[in-house]
């Protein structure tokens, strides 16, 4: 169903250059990864909060706050490079089963991310019992565990 | 000195044989390498941030150390290990890369900058611990140290190509000097 639009996709003229140049790939890939250290730390200097760890002495609602512009910057810049990775082999991700779970597990996160993480993270220490913040923090883990991991994954397979 | 006869016995050694043929067992260890990142580097990235005063501005440095210290710590042991099989698996080809060899040098710029981190103005933290925007010494370590890192980052990403291989002749001068490769002398049989 979607594959007329993936194959739009791998021949426009950036699909195209992307996937010629040989070293385009590697720096779009390098700023790719560089952004996931980033939203890494981001993500889990909140989630780690939510489970009672990391910066125990701060108020939730400040740790998220700290956290919130590093992760939408760095969650930007994976998507806009990412979207590059993708048009450089658009019909192979098609036809890639990790890169389906990737988008799914990345919807799922960054829709969980934006509404009951953040406001639980927000709601302030009465109003979420402990162990709500602490799932909470689990699934928001699970789930970027998820994206990173089928990520890596896309390059494994032909 | 070259390590390249240690390389060249490492590389035969069944385990290296056996972690660079495994189908399964060379990509987990590339992928927690990859994905620990986000544990090591995510943390080292809050911590060179708050030297710089950009954010956490409220949390005074030591409780980030005391709190998110250990968590950068694990991360960088899992980081160390993942990255000493990587090359155990690759030893002769990651010895001869160019980028490899970079990132060995950034590596050891990098600890160099904890180190003198650690040595001079960390030794006066009390004096500047709550401080929303540390003092310029501590600024400039942290702006060593994530201009350091991402040179780490895209030089590792780098050895996985193969534009300046050993076996991809002829290279300039340069890069075979620094990658130390074995090339016949030109103008000889």
């Amino acid at each position: 169903m979607l594959l007329p639009y993936f194959q739009w996709v791998s021949d426009t003229r950036v699909s195209q250059a992307i996937s010629q140049s040989s070293w385009a790939f590697a720096v779009i890939e390098s700023v790719h990864l560089l952004a996931l250290a980033v939203i890494g730390g981001a993500v889990l200097m909140l989630d780690l909060r939510l489970l009672g760890l990391g910066l125990r002495e701060q108020p939730i609602a400040r740790v998220a706050r700290d956290a919130f512009p590093w992760f939408v910057g760095s969650l930007i810049v994976m998507l806009v490079t990412g979207f590059g990775l993708f048009m450089s082999e658009a019909i192979k991700c098609y036809y890639s089963t990790p890169f389906w779970v990737k988008m799914t597990s990345l919807l799922l996160a960054m829709t969980f991310a934006f509404t009951v993480r953040r406001k639980v993270a927000l709601a302030g220490e009465g109003h979420v019992r402990p162990i709500w913040r602490k799932a909470v923090a689990v699934v928001s883990l699970v789930l970027w565990f998820g994206v990173g991991a089928s990520g890596r994954w896309i390059g494994f397979t032909a | 000195m070259s390590l390249l006869p240690f390389c060249e016995w490492l590389a035969a050694t069944p385990g290296s044989i056996a972690l660079h043929e495994s189908v399964y067992m060379y990509p987990l260890v590339e992928s927690t390498h990859v994905l620990t990142l986000c544990v090591f580097l995510g943390v080292a990235v809050m911590f060179d941030l708050r030297l710089l005063g950009v954010t956490f501005t409220t949390v005074p440095m030591t409780q980030l150390k005391r709190r998110l210290g250990r968590w950068m710590t694990a991360g960088f042991l899992v980081m160390v290990v993942s990255g000493a099989m990587l090359f155990y698996a690759v030893p002769v080809r990651s010895y001869q890369s160019i980028w490899f060899r970079m990132k060995a040098v950034a590596l050891v710029l990098a600890g160099l900058n904890a180190f003198v981190f650690h040595r001079t103005i960390d030794r006066r933290i009390a004096e500047w611990d709550a401080d929303p925007v540390p003092p310029h010494a501590a600024r400039l370590a942290g702006a060593r140290s994530l201009v350091l890192w991402t040179a780490i980052v895209v030089f590792g990403r780098m050895i996985a190509y193969n534009w300046f291989d050993c076996d991809k002749q002829p290279q300039p001068r340069i890069v075979n000097a620094l990658a130390g490769c074995v090339v016949p002398a030109e103008g000889l049989p």
